[in-house]
């Protein structure tokens, strides 16, 4: 497990060199951990100038609601040229946050990392895959 | 592997805040996996079997 200090996601964040946008969805109403999650959000954006923030409410912007597919709040879709479907569901913290900030690094760098073998193996996917990871902080 | 295929979206989800969630899809530990909501993976895999099983997901 990446057990890298908050120095080192802050250096991570710090070394982008193309632009990330943090897609966040909140909600006005109902949402103790809303507020948390955009302050992580912020403070993730301020370590980049390639980072920006946009926010959105899950009941009134319907348009973005449905082009990013999220159904509850707090949400962050991370998208770099392109939205690739990468979502991260409450509050970003602990090992949460280190793998937003890797998303961010991923999309960002336009690179998965992934080993050949698993790229050609993807590649060819024609049918829809969700893939939904549960996790703690700690 | 959500960057490498558009048909693929990949969501990271804090167990704690969302119980309906952990109940719906029988959450007991973490990292738990959902593919589909048919293929489970418990734990942390090497990248290779991973893949393999999400790949199952629609095998």
């Amino acid at each position: 497990m990446d057990s890298r200090t908050p120095d080192e996601l802050e250096a991570t964040l710090a070394g982008i060199d193309a632009p990330v946008t943090l897609v966040f969805f909140t909600q006005t109403f109902g949402c103790d951990s809303c507020l948390p999650a955009r302050q992580i959000v912020d403070r993730i954006a301020s370590f980049s100038d390639q980072i920006t923030v946009e926010e959105y409410n899950l009941v009134l912007d319907k348009d973005q609601v449905e082009t990013y597919g999220v159904q509850r709040v707090p949400a962050i879709a991370v998208v770099g040229q392109a939205d690739v479907g990468i979502r991260f569901y409450g509050v970003p913290e602990g090992h949460e946050l280190v793998s937003l900030v890797k998303a961010i690094t991923l999309v960002a760098a336009g690179d998965s990392g992934l080993s050949d073998e698993s790229r050609a193996l993807i590649g060819s996917v024609d049918q829809p895959i969700d893939i939904q990871v549960f996790a703690t902080p700690t | 592997m959500a960057f490498e295929n558009a048909h693929i979206t990949a969501s990271a989800v804090a167990a704690v805040e969302y119980p309906d969630l952990v109940r719906q899809y029988r959450v007991t530990g973490v990292p738990k996996t959902v593919v589909n909501e048919r293929v489970e993976i418990l734990g942390a895999e090497p990248e290779a079997s991973f893949v393999a099983h999400v790949l199952e997901s629609i095998a």
